[in-house]
């Protein structure tokens, strides 16, 4: 292997792709070869360094400088003065938004200092395309020595020390579930991971497949020859075709190195993996519905029990895990479970992915230590909230969860005080809102979600979350009455209690939480007609600013109902009964003459 | 809506040879599917009997699995499909407002392909691109932080 000095790390997550992150790949190569430092200077194309809002991202190692934004232009004057005479390209730091002042690495930054990777230790740092980077970083070294100790029963015994518990949503003990499709009878048993990411504003799962594929294909290796499984399936998304393009390379690596197929390290063990593709139904995020489409039907879930564990795909036990459950696995069993029960609270361990969203300054993807609270995440990690504006809510756990506010802070976070709090962990998706969110029209549009991702099977899902969708409706549009917010309650309530499955059992969620936490928004919608974020358009009023109005009559001609009245040079009037809240006059006034109320 | 097609010879074939891939395995239906669509751009009803016909399977079983899932449809796409993403990360960044103008601009609601056959309009769940939001998608090609004033340029980059 040669010797490099420098090492380039991109981005090639599917943000920074989005943003041209391969042109910077292409420049780079081009012009270090022009200069023949092609073999000092190694670029590598890596998975997501999390901090997606200032992507494409290019860090140079190993002094660990972290530039941002950076285009295919800017490659020559990297290469001249940071490679060549070792100075640093100030203008492509990242500056602190408080001091402004160049941060040059990224240990340096809020954005990382608080973060803790376990899961997404290699995102971002190795080529998730080159198994031989994986293997460097003790990668398969937790499967060699499982093969090698040749007892299934201590690495369950390990992970249930540890306090793993399923990073998808639902917080089920891992170790406990491993023991349940280890004892079950069967001539053959399945691994299934789920990366069937479906939350929208999630992509926790996606950068760990695009980033370091092979640590899931290692934690599946270890859960068949824990359980005594020969076949692991994964099931994805087809909306993810870097992740799938990435798996597909992976899985042929690693069974070209012999660490999947028949007789894995002369152990006498065999184990292979397959790809299953997800054609996008969020509900077969569930595993009973996700093993049936696996199966090739409609995605629809059935009673448990009987669990996965006994009966799951093809009638089979099966043992489902989440991608991001797999990916902490290997490093357990490599640096033991004391380890890793050190980390989180008493009844959380370890650590949790968030897709951190929204208004915030630091859009990315974060991993942080169980029991840290929202203000710390918010305020240190995200940077605070985006144009200075006034935090409201944080949306935790997708289109199941609930919006949590102020108040909670200061909780730290685990799956025991998110429950409690009145929202859920989820997948891990994080979305700040600011003052210029309707808690109303969040709770419509989770609502809108909920309605078309049902699968329709049983009667609470399918009919009550659309008649809570058409009473959201009615509020946000000002035909709302005190009434509908007790029928809203109720009805929430009796779809949670007797829903089939997990989607139903929390789809009225978002309703409840912001009913909960935001009472006087619905009340100001239904008694008052007012949205106070100025988003219900319905509600909105528009009214012309005397002292701005210079009577152009632009508004005027272009409203097309006729409902501004005023002579030119003059101030101008709304009629409210004629104006139907198109906004034409807003967008066309050039002297902020226009104002909504 | 629904297209009627007549299924050439051809066609018919490329879709046994599709379902002989997976072993005519009713199991393998999605991947079925996802190649067929790979194939045609969209799933007609008449490449749906074929499916079921090789699959020994109803066709009210394949007509089920193709419209439980979003991914598949039966309405041939535009030659650029725009997608808007729908997450929650570009909804409160002002994807709705985007959305609204792309189906002012081109004349067509969501899961609607222009008269011409030039622009579909969806939208999606989720890209991953949450830093970008609102996010676009015209073809392969990601648009990121969308305002409604850029709509018409994009649509100018494809209009012929």
């Amino acid at each position: 292997m040669a010797n490099y000095k420098y090492h380039i790390l991109i981005c090639g997550g599917t943000g920074c792709n989005a943003s041209n992150a391969l042109g910077i790949i292409d420049n780079f190569n081009s012009i270090l070869k022009e200069k023949s430092l092609d073999d000092d200077v190694q670029v590598i194309k890596t998975g997501c360094f999390g901090f997606c809002e200032k992507g494409p991202i290019v860090k140079i190692m190993p002094d660990n400088t972290f530039y941002t934004q950076v285009t295919p232009n800017d490659c020559l004057e990297i290469v001249e003065e940071h490679i060549i005479k070792g100075r640093r390209v100030n203008r492509l730091l990242y500056e602190n938004p408080e001091t402004k002042e160049h941060v040059e690495d990224s240990k340096h930054m809020g954005f990382y200092q608080k973060q803790l990777r376990v899961a997404l230790r290699n995102c971002g740092f190795i080529n998730p395309e080159n198994i031989d980077e994986y293997i460097a970083q003790d990668g398969y070294v937790a499967l060699a020595t499982a093969l090698e100790r040749n007892n299934p029963a201590e690495i369950i015994d390990t992970l249930k020390k540890s306090g793993l518990r399923g990073r998808g949503g639902g917080g089920f003990p891992t170790g406990l579930k491993w023991e349940f499709a280890a004892k079950s009878k069967g001539d053959e048993k399945y691994v299934v991971c789920n990366a069937d990411e479906g939350d929208p504003g999630a992509f926790m799962d996606r950068s760990i497949l695009e980033g370091d594929p092979h640590t899931v294909l290692e934690a599946m290796a270890i859960n068949g020859f824990a359980i005594g499984s020969h076949v692991g399936l994964i099931y994805i998304r087809a909306e993810y075709p870097l992740a799938i393009k990435r798996l597909q390379i992976a899985i042929d690596q690693a069974r070209e190195y012999g660490l999947l197929g028949e007789n894995i390290l002369d152990s006498g063990f065999s184990f292979d993996i397959e790809l299953k593709y997800g054609a996008g139904a969020f509900v077969c995020g569930e595993e009973t519905a996700l093993i049936h489409s696996m199966e090739g039907h409609r995605g629809e879930p059935t009673f448990k029990p009987p669990f996965p564990a006994e009966s799951g795909y093809l009638g089979k036990p099966t043992n489902v895990n989440n991608v991001e459950t797999y990916a902490n696995i290997p490093v357990i069993l490599n640096q033991g479970w004391e380890w890793f029960s050190k980390i989180g609270t008493e009844k959380s361990k370890g650590t949790k992915v968030f897709a951190l969203a929204g208004k915030v300054n630091n859009v990315g993807l974060i991993e942080v230590p169980m029991g840290i609270t929202l203000r710390e995440i918010i305020y240190e990690i995200g940077g605070g909230i985006k144009d200075g504006k006034k935090f409201k809510a944080v949306q935790t756990g997708g289109p199941s969860g609930g919006c949590l506010t102020e108040k909670h802070l200061d909780t730290p976070i685990d799956y025991d005080n998110l429950l409690a709090s009145g929202s859920m962990m989820g997948s891990g998706g994080m979305i700040v809102m600011d003052e210029d969110d309707c808690m109303v029209a969040i709770a419509k549009f989770y609502l809108e979600f909920t309605v078309e991702e049902s699968c329709g099977k049983c009667n609470p899902c399918r009919i009550g979350n659309k008649r809570l969708y058409e009473i959201l409706e009615k509020i946000t549009e000002g035909n709302g009455t005190a009434e509908d917010l007790e029928i809203l309650r109720n009805l929430s309530v009796t779809i949670k209690d007797t829903s089939l499955c997990g989607l139903g059992q929390t789809s009225p969620n978002p309703v409840l939480s912001t009913l909960d936490n935001f009472i006087e928004e619905y009340e100001e919608h239904v008694n008052d007609k007012k949205c106070r974020s100025g988003v219900c358009t319905s509600l909105m009023q528009y009214f012309v600013v005397p002292e701005n109005c210079t009577g152009c009559t632009v508004c005027a001609r272009n409203c097309p109902v006729n409902a501004i009245e005023g002579e030119r040079k003059q101030v101008h009037f709304i009629h409210q009964d004629l104006c139907i809240k198109c906004g034409v006059c807003y967008d066309k006034c050039k002297f902020n003459a226009i104002v909504i109320k | 809506m629904s297209v009627k097609i007549a299924l050439k010879e051809e066609h018919i074939k490329a879709i046994r040879d599709i379902c002989s891939s997976f072993n005519n395995d009713p199991g393998e239906l999605i991947n079925v599917l996802h190649k067929s669509q790979d194939h045609f751009g969209y799933l007609p009803a008449e490449v749906q009997e074929v499916i079921a016909h090789e699959l020994r399977i109803p066709v009210a079983k394949v007509f089920g699995v193709v419209t439980f899932y979003s991914f598949f449809t039966m309405i041939p796409k535009g030659k650029y499909p725009v997608s808007i993403c729908m997450g929650t990360a570009c909804y409160v960044r002002g994807a709705e407002k985007v959305l609204d103008e792309f189906k002012k601009q081109l004349g067509i609601k969501p899961g609607e392909t222009s008269e011409d056959g030039q622009f579909s309009l969806s939208s999606l769940r989720c890209v991953g691109a949450c830093g970008l939001a609102p996010v676009v998608m015209v073809g392969e090609k990601v648009y990121g932080r969308v305002s409604t004033e850029d709509v018409k340029k994009i649509i100018a980059e494809y209009k012929e």
